[in-house]
């Protein structure tokens, strides 16, 4: 079992009890929640008559239905429409902070939370979403729950949860050009399996994860999940420091920064803890990766060849085969000029703002390819204002792409932005399942967001590596 | 009203019924239920939309899929392959499964929220290798009205003249077994530790941890 770990930390300080299950009882420091998933947790509490316990750690936003062209309501989709007015009239009777859209704070849950301070180093987080384990990257142990859990934290302030094993990923070294985050998780999915981390938490250390900025260390704790992990994290150093004393919540309570400082510290896993695995990654060895299937674990390096599902482990050839069918790729040949219709720059993993800047840089001056259609959803309604403030609105409409308000859009296709019958899609977005998009015929290709905006000005997967970057007149 | 007093829990330490096979690695909560049905506020009429998208092509007419079958319409457990319900954290699946009919599950293994999410529902998710899977999935193909019999306390399955051992996490055993897996009124039982803990924790204010009751 691991010892010293900032896993383990967070995990005492957050223990309650030991239930008869043999399950902890564990404080939820931060519950973060949304229209999707939340409703029916408030139905489960009004059958059993029941209080939210702790409005006050409780903070809502909406972002998988709402649509990202005309936000003007009642919202044409009914179902939509539903489900704001119920998240609605859940916060107001339950005192619940809300980040709507005339707050000009609202957007995916996942970037919403770092920006307001909200997210912290140390704290317990979750919410009715898988990538919640984003909110790691500041030291935060943080996971995502189903409905019948969201009502115990509702109820209870806490949940029920087993605790797990930790295995540190070391990413040693420094990413070469145009490598970045998303590659870096991309590779670890590939080489540890979609399910080789289940029973664990992962930690990302190494050079390569402390030279990360903070949105860069989001991407890839974003992902942990597509690694079957629940939850992974980075320990908090500067960087994470850094990044708080700018939001909101410590902007207005300056004094609440130097007096948890010292809680961040002692949460950092100590030099010598203990590990129930290590794994190391050479990250001078990784070039962009993109997947060639169905699974998020089906990447490959640009410039390395499909495999042939013989030569994978016996339980992965099945589905091997079939994802090659159904994306129409055949191994042995690489996936660089793979024709792409669609380009998706958005998602909790890859729509923040330094993603959009990096973005930007590959599409100033030039075309979207005449058969591509191209679309740029903001993470937030923040990264949006202060994006279009920079002039990176202008550089991507110039460009041929189509600028839209936040939410998850075409990440999941719960709104209007979906792919059509079998059109491929270059997504900055985490999940290739087939019909993840909208369309069961859909093709998507995981992608780091350079290589989206490359794949767009030429209409298929290209090494943004061989696409020079323009100059840099937006900042 | 005293709440959450009222709730009766069920102990789950046994479930039998015909089984239904549902072969493939990796199939994620996507397959299991698409995106587009989760546009509901309940959860109530999801059973019809169970693996939609395997089910029917574009014109809503059938494709071959078990569930699409008369033979196995009654069928209440499920026996899958590895790392069944990757994908997201949406309780939607277990509950569309719940919804259709089904009320345990066997299989080479889980991804972890999905199982999860069903104990949450008194679903047990059993395990067992590769092989007795398949073997099991054959029997429930060639034995449609065959009777399955899971036993969550020994860890057992019998069907025909077989009993195979099975796997069921410790945790999850325990909790179905004890009938202690809706645990909303056990934990809010211990509203006061719970308040102690908080005072603890240096990020929480004090205005945000409640008076006693
Ligand atoms: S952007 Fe995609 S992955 Fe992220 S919360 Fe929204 S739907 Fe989920």
């Amino acid at each position: 079992m691991s010892e010293g770990t900032l896993y383990d930390k967070v995990w005492d300080r957050h223990k309650v009890t030991t239930l008869p299950t043999g399950q902890d009882q564990l404080f939820v420091g931060l519950h973060l929640i949304h229209e999707v998933t939340s409703p029916q947790a408030f139905g489960m509490l009004r059958e059993r008559d029941l209080e939210v316990a702790y409005p006050e750690l409780t903070h809502a936003t909406v972002d998988h239905i709402i649509p990202t062209a005309d936000q003007s309501r009642p919202y044409d989709e009914d179902a939509a429409e539903e489900m704001m007015s119920e998240l609605e009239e859940n916060v107001r009777e339950a005192g619940i902070e809300f980040s709507d859209p005339n707050s000009g704070d609202q957007g995916i849950v996942h970037v919403v939370g770092p920006e307001q301070g909200l997210t912290q180093p140390g704290k317990t987080i979750v919410c009715g979403d898988s990538h919640t384990s984003t909110h790691g990257a500041f030291g935060a142990l943080a996971f995502g729950i189903g409905t019948s859990q969201i009502r115990d934290v509702l109820a209870t302030g806490t949940l029920a949860f087993e605790k797990q094993k930790v295995r540190k990923i070391e990413v040693e070294g420094e990413l070469g050009d145009g490598v970045e985050a998303k590659d870096v998780i991309l590779e670890i999915i590939r080489r540890l399996g979609t399910e080789g981390g289940v029973g664990y938490v992962y930690e990302y250390a190494g050079s390569a994860i402390e030279d990360l900025g903070m949105e860069g260390r989001m991407s890839i704790c974003n992902m942990s999940i597509e690694g079957g992990a629940r939850a992974g994290y980075v320990n908090p150093d500067e960087t994470t420091y850094e990044w708080l004393e700018e939001t909101d919540y410590f902007q207005e309570n300056p004094e609440k920064f130097e007096e948890l400082k010292p809680y961040w510290e002692s949460i950092r896993s100590d030099d010598d803890a203990e590990y129930d695995d290590v794994v190391t990654i050479d990250a001078d060895e990784l070039e962009p990766v993109v997947t060639w299937g169905t699974t998020p674990g089906q990447g490959i390096g640009i410039t390395e060849p499909i495999p042939e599902p013989e030569s994978l482990p016996a339980d992965k050839q099945d589905t091997a085969r079939r994802a090659q069918e159904h994306m129409r790729v055949e191994p042995g040949e690489t996936m660089e000029g793979y024709n792409i219709d669609v380009a998706f720059l958005g998602s909790c993993t890859n729509a923040r703002l330094p993603d959009l800047r990096r973005a930007a840089r590959i599409v100033e001056g030039r075309e979207v390819h005449d058969d591509v259609r191209a679309l740029v959803v903001p993470g937030s309604q923040r990264v949006q204002k202060t994006a279009e403030e920079e002039g990176l609105k202008e550089i991507f409409e110039e460009a041929g792409f189509e600028w839209r308000n936040a939410g998850c859009s075409m990440c999941l296709g719960m709104n209007e932005d979906q792919l059509e019958g079998d059109e491929a899609c270059a997504s900055s977005s985490n999940r290739n399942f087939v019909g993840r998009q909208g369309s069961k015929d859909g093709r998507t290709v995981l992608m780091n967001p350079r290589m989206v905006a490359a794949a767009a000005i030429t209409g298929e997967v290209t090494d943004v590596r061989e696409l020079p970057e323009a100059e840099v007149t937006a900042q | 009203m005293s709440g959450t007093d009222d709730v009766e829990i069920p102990e789950v330490d046994y479930v039998s019924g015909s089984g239904v096979p549902i072969r493939g690695n990796d199939i994620d909560t996507d397959q299991i239920i698409p995106a587009r049905f989760m546009k509901v506020v309940t959860f109530d009429g999801l059973g019809e939309f169970a693996f939609f998208d395997l089910r029917f092509d574009e014109d809503d007419d059938q494709k071959d899929h078990p569930f699409n079958e008369e033979r196995f319409q009654d069928s209440s457990v499920m026996v899958v392959n590895s790392n069944f319900g990757c994908g997201s954290s949406r309780e939607h699946a277990p509950q569309a499964l719940m919804r259709w009919g089904i009320d345990a599950i066997i299989g080479e293994s889980f991804a972890e929220i999905f199982a999860g999410n069903c104990l949450a529902l008194g679903i047990p998710t059993v395990t067992a290798d590769n092989e007795t899977i398949q073997a099991l999935q054959d029997w429930v193909d060639e034995n449609p009205d065959g009777e399955l019999e899971i036993d969550v306390e020994t860890e057992t399955v019998s069907y025909g003249s077989e009993t195979i051992d099975v796997t069921v996490d410790d945790a999850q055993r325990k909790a179905l077994v004890d009938g202690v897996w809706d645990t909303t009124a056990l934990m809010k039982s211990n509203a006061g530790a719970v308040r102690d803990t908080a005072r603890e924790l240096p990020y929480v204010e004090s205005e945000a941890i409640p008076e006693a009751e």
